[in-house]
C-alpha cells in the first residue's frame, strides 16, 4: 500500500512528460488539416517514403550517431577502466573535471565548438601561423562527429565506471591464478563484465545523437541536415505537424528496433558463457 | 638449504610492507612435497599476505621465494604452477559449474575429450557429480566450496593455497568440510597451504603448523608438538585453553610456580631463571586436601557442565587455575592441584608472558595518568 503511494509521482511524471507529448505526437501524425475537418490520413509517412531524400538524412543520423558512439566506446572506456582501476587520490578531481562540462547549455557548449573550428578560429589561427593555414573545419562530417563525440562522452564513460567499480578484483585473481595472462584476463573477465555498462553508454549516447539537431546546425553549417534538423524544420519552421510527427515516430521505430536487437545479442552472450 | 629434494616450496628472509607498517618481520619457512601445512594467526597476523606472496599477487619487499630451488619473485601467478581456492570462492557467476572447472584446462588448449573427462573426474572427487549443468549462483556455500577446490585442483597444480575456505560455512558443515578437504588432499597428493584463524581446524587437518603473529613466526611443528609444547606464551594461549603461569626454573628438572616446587622434564634454562609454564586444563588433577602432600591448595569459584566434562575456576592466591574434569568439584569447594611431570611445559619468556603483559598494562595506565595531570 505505501509503496504504492510512493509510486505516485513517477506515474504521474510519466504521464505528464512522455505519455501524453507522445500521444500528441502520435495523433497529430494520423491527421490532415487539424484545423479543419481533422480527418485520419497517412499522408506524413507517404510524404516520407515517396522521397528518398528523407531515408537519406535518417540514414546519415544513423552513420553519424554510430560513429560517434564508436569513438565515445573506444576513447571512453579505457578512461572509465583506469578511473575505476585507480586508487589516486586525484581520481575525483579528474571525474568532476571531466562532468563540469556537462553543466554547461548543451546549445553554448557546441558554439563554442564554433569558435574553435571556424576558419577564423582558434585552431584554423594556429594553424596559420604554423604555415598551414588557413582552415575551415566546419561544415564537415569530422566535424559534426567531434563535437557529438565531445558532447556525449560522459554519457559513455559514467556507465562503464559504474559497472567497473562493482568488478570483484578476487575474480581477476582467480583468473590470472588459473592461467589467464592480464590480456586473457581482460577478454575474459573484464570486458564481459563491463557489457552492461557499454550497452548504457550505447543507449545514452546513440539515442540522442540520431536525434540531434543543434550539432549539424552549427558545426556542420546546415551542409549535413540530420534526421533531428528536419524534425525540429517541420514542427518550428514549415509548422507542418503531420509531417513532423510521422518522420518522429519512424525515427523512433528505427531507433527502438535497433536497441532491442543490441539487448538480444547481450543476452545471448549471457546465457552462452563468456568462454564462447 | 636448497640441498632437500623434497622441500617443493622455499620462503627465505620475506618482508612486507604496507604504508609503512610491517605486516611481514623476517619469514623464513619450506614446504615439503605432499605436505597439508597451515598457516595459523589471527586476523592481521600476515597470514593472507604470505598466502598471495606464494601465489605471486604481491611481492615481497625483501627476501626471496624458491620453487623447487629457483627463485620465482618474478613470475607473475598465470605462469605459477600453484592454484589458489579464494576466500569467498571468486566463482566465474556467468559460468556453469562444468565451465568453471574447465576455465584452467580451456586456457591452457587441452583436447576437448580430456577436458571433458577431467571435469568429471573432478565433480566425483569433490562429491558433485550431477553438478556439471548446474550455474554456480544456485549452489549452496558448501558446494561452491567445492568447485572452488575442483576449479583449483584440475590444473593439477604442485601446491594449492586455501585462504580460509571454511570462513563463511556453518560449524557442522565445517566439521564435515574440514575431513573432506583432508581425504582430497591425501587422495590427489597435492601439497596444501592452508591459511586459517581456527585453532580447532589447524589441529585436525594439518601435518605441520606456522603459528604466526605480527608477521613472525611463533613455531613450526606438527599439531601435536604446537598442542602439548608451545614454544612460548603467545603460542600456548593461542592453541586451545590453557593455564599460562609465571615461574621459576630452580635447576633443571625443578620449577617454582605458585608458590611450590615442580618436578618437571624440561632442562638448560639455567638456575633460578625466570620462565612461563603452561598448564593444560584437562591435565591438571584434582584432590582433596591433605596436610602431608606439599601441594597447592584454592577454592572452586565456579564450574561449568560442558557435555563431556566440567569446567572449573580454581582461585589459588589470587591466580585463576582452569581446570577440567569429568568429576564435578562444587564451588566453595578446597581443592589440591597436582599434575604430572610430562604435562608440564616449561617456556622462555615473551613480550606476550602473563607478567610481562601486565606489567605493560600497569606502565600504560601510569602513562595515561601523567598525561591526564
Amino acid at each position: 500500500m505505501k509503496k504504492t503511494i510512493c509510486m505516485i509521482p513517477l506515474y504521474v511524471w510519466t504521464l505528464v512528460f512522455i505519455l501524453v507529448p507522445l500521444a500528441i505526437v502520435i495523433y497529430y501524425a494520423f491527421i490532415s488539416d487539424p484545423h479543419g475537418d481533422a480527418s485520419f490520413s497517412l499522408d506524413g509517412f507517404r510524404d516520407f517514403f515517396s522521397n528518398p531524400v528523407f531515408a537519406e538524412v535518417l540514414l546519415r543520423s544513423l552513420k553519424i550517431a554510430f560513429i560517434s558512439t564508436l569513438v565515445c566506446i573506444l576513447l571512453g572506456y579505457p578512461a572509465a577502466y583506469f578511473l575505476a582501476r585507480s586508487k589516486s587520490r586525484f581520481k575525483f578531481v579528474v571525474i568532476i573535471l571531466m562532468l563540469l562540462p556537462m553543466w554547461i547549455n548543451f546549445l553554448i557548449r557546441t558554439y563554442s565548438w564554433l569558435s574553435l573550428l571556424e576558419k577564423t578560429g582558434l585552431i584554423s589561427t594556429l594553424l596559420t601561423y604554423m604555415g598551414f593555414g588557413p582552415v575551415d573545419f566546419t561544415g564537415t562530417e569530422f566535424a559534426v562527429i567531434l563535437v557529438s563525440v565531445y558532447d556525449f562522452l560522459p554519457f559513455m564513460i559514467m556507465p562503464i565506471y559504474i559497472t567497473l567499480l562493482k568488478l570483484d578484483q578476487s575474480h581477476l585473481d582467480a583468473a590470472a591464478d588459473l592461467g589467464a595472462n592480464p590480456a586473457k584476463v581482460f577478454f575474459k573477465i573484464t570486458l564481459p563484465f563491463s557489457v552492461p555498462g557499454i550497452l548504457s553508454g550505447v543507449a545514452m549516447v546513440f539515442v540522442p545523437s540520431v536525434t540531434t539537431f543543434a550539432i549539424s546546425q552549427t558545426v556542420g553549417n546546415g551542409k549535413f541536415p540530420l534526421i533531428g534538423d528536419l524534425i525540429q524544420e517541420q514542427y518550428m519552421v514549415v509548422s507542418n505537424w503531420q509531417f513532423g510527427g510521422a518522420i518522429s515516430i519512424v525515427t523512433m521505430a528505427v531507433v527502438l528496433l535497433l536497441m532491442y536487437f543490441i539487448n538480444r545479442t547481450d543476452s545471448d552472450e549471457n546465457g552462452g558463457g563468456i568462454l564462447q | 638449504m636448497g640441498n632437500n629434494k623434497n622441500r617443493i616450496l622455499e620462503l627465505s628472509g620475506i618482508y612486507k610492507n604496507f604504508d609503512g607498517l610491517g605486516i611481514l618481520n623476517g619469514i623464513d619457512l619450506y614446504i615439503r612435497e605432499n605436505e597439508f601445512l597451515t598457516l595459523l594467526g589471527s586476523s592481521g597476523c600476515g597470514k593472507t599476505t604470505l598466502l598471495r606472496i606464494i601465489g605471486g599477487f604481491l611481492q615481497p619487499d625483501e627476501g626471496s621465494v624458491f620453487y623447487k630451488g629457483e627463485c620465482i619473485n618474478d613470475v607473475p601467478p598465470h605462469k605459477r604452477n600453484i592454484n589458489t581456492v579464494f576466500q569467498k570462492y571468486a566463482l566465474f557467476p556467468k559460468l556453469t559449474v562444468g565451465q568453471n572447472i574447465a576455465f584452467g584446462p580451456k586456457l591452457k588448449k587441452w583436447d576437448k575429450k580430456k577436458i571433458r573427462e577431467s571435469v568429471d573426474e573432478m565433480l566425483r572427487l569433490v562429491n558433485l557429480e550431477g553438478f556439471r549443468d548446474r550455474d554456480v549462483t544456485t549452489l549452496s556455500g558448501g558446494q561452491q566450496q567445492r568447485v572452488a577446490v575442483a576449479r583449483a585442483l584440475i590444473n593439477k597444480p604442485d601446491i594449492l593455497l586455501l585462504d580460509e575456505p571454511l570462513g563463511a560455512l556453518d560449524l557442522k558443515l565445517r566439521k564435515e568440510m574440514q575431513i573432506e578437504l583432508k581425504r582430497i588432499q591425501q587422495e590427489s597428493g597435492i601439497t596444501f597451504v592452508y591459511v586459517t584463524h581456527d585453532q580447532e581446524e589447524a589441529l585436525t587437518m594439518s601435518d605441520t603448523i606456522v603459528v604466526l603473529d605480527a608477521g613472525r613466526i611463533q613455531q613450526i611443528g606438527t599439531p601435536q608438538d604446537i598442542y602439548n609444547e608451545p614454544k612460548n606464551a603467545f603460542v600456548a594461549d593461542f592453541i586451545g585453553d590453557s593455564n599460562i603461569l609465571a615461574a621459576t626454573m630452580k635447576h633443571d628438572l625443578c620449577v617454582n610456580f605458585l608458590g611450590y616446587d615442580f618436578e618437571c622434564i624440561d632442562r638448560d634454562f639455567g638456575e633460578n631463571a625466570p620462565v612461563d609454564v603452561v598448564l593444560r586444563p584437562e591435565d591438571i588433577i584434582l584432590g582433596a586436601p591433605s596436610k602431608n602432600e606439599n601441594k597447592p591448595c584454592g577454592v572452586v569459584t565456579s564450574s561449568i557442565f560442558k557435555g563431556v566434562h566440567y569446567e572449573m575456576r580454581i582461585d589459588v592466591d589470587g591466580e585463576t587455575i582452569i581446570a577440567q574434569s569429568t568429576v564435578n568439584s562444587e564451588p566453595g569447594k578446597t581443592v589440591s592441584i597436582d599434575i604430572i611431570p610430562e604435562n608440564i611445559q616449561v617456556m622462555h619468556k615473551c613480550e606476550h608472558s602473563p607478567d610481562v603483559k601486565k606489567k605493560k598494562a600497569e606502565e600504560n595506565a601510569e602513562f595515561k595518568l601523567e598525561a591526564a595531570n
